[in-house]
């Protein structure tokens, strides 16, 4: 691995890292319960992009799989959750 | 299992990295700075989009640099992100809209509520379709 393509991947990880910290934010101070759903949702989609870049890193097809997984949980759990929030329960 | 990619490969697959690494502070950025929430809603979508769109060319060009053949599973997760994502928010902005009404928050648009006849009168012509 070159030093390049292992510092870029290390901006890409540091900058997800600081974005998930923003995020984090939103989500303890959200004013309503959408914007923290809303952050949450943000913060798998940052789980997803960080294990897709420590796939490019390690040249390993093992964390695309788990990046698959994770964006699979982040859609029924961000519906589930909008629709507890629109309904007051998940299923009827 | 360190395959040392040619330099073009490099430099494109970094450039990538980058880009999707400043969108995605871009978007968290303003997911915080801004005020409402039908305004807070926008910004996630330059990471779903854009971000990952990055991230998934990145990881095509370097498998496929790798493994010498296309590799073209990167892209799935950007085509999966694309059919989730919209579900998911087209919830929770109706989910928004449902609880500040119930709230009574002032600038919340009322519902649209069309008269019965003129809704039976639009339905009607596909209903009697045969």
């Amino acid at each position: 691995m070159s030093s390049l393509l292992s510092g870029a991947c290390t901006f890409a990880l540091g900058s997800y890292a600081v974005a998930s910290v923003v995020v984090v934010a939103r989500l303890i101070g959200g004013p309503r319960a959408q914007d923290r759903v809303l952050a949450l949702d943000l913060l798998y989609l940052h789980g997803m992009l960080a294990m897709l870049v420590l796939g490019i890193r390690y040249q390993s097809d093992i964390y695309f799989e788990g990046a698959l997984l994770i964006a699979l949980f982040g859609f029924v759990s961000s519906s589930a959750l909008a629709k507890f929030l629109l309904r007051g329960e998940v299923m009827e | 299992m360190s395959v040392e990619m040619p330099l073009w490969a490099q430099l494109v697959v970094a450039l990538l990295l980058v880009c999707s690494g400043l969108l995605v502070l871009i978007s968290a950025t303003g997911l915080v700075l801004l005020q409402d929430f039908f305004q807070r809603m926008h910004p996630p979508a330059i990471a779903y989009t854009l971000g990952s769109w990055c991230v998934a060319l990145a990881g095509m060009v370097c498998f496929s640099v790798i493994e010498s053949g296309p590799a073209l599973h990167p892209g799935l997760i950007s085509i999966l992100l694309a059919f989730s994502v919209p579900v998911t928010t087209v919830l929770l902005a109706r989910a928004s809209l449902f609880r500040r009404r119930a709230a009574g928050i002032e600038g919340t648009p009322p519902p649209l509520s069309a008269p019965a006849g003129s809704a039976s009168e639009v339905e009607s012509p596909v209903a009697s379709r045969p």
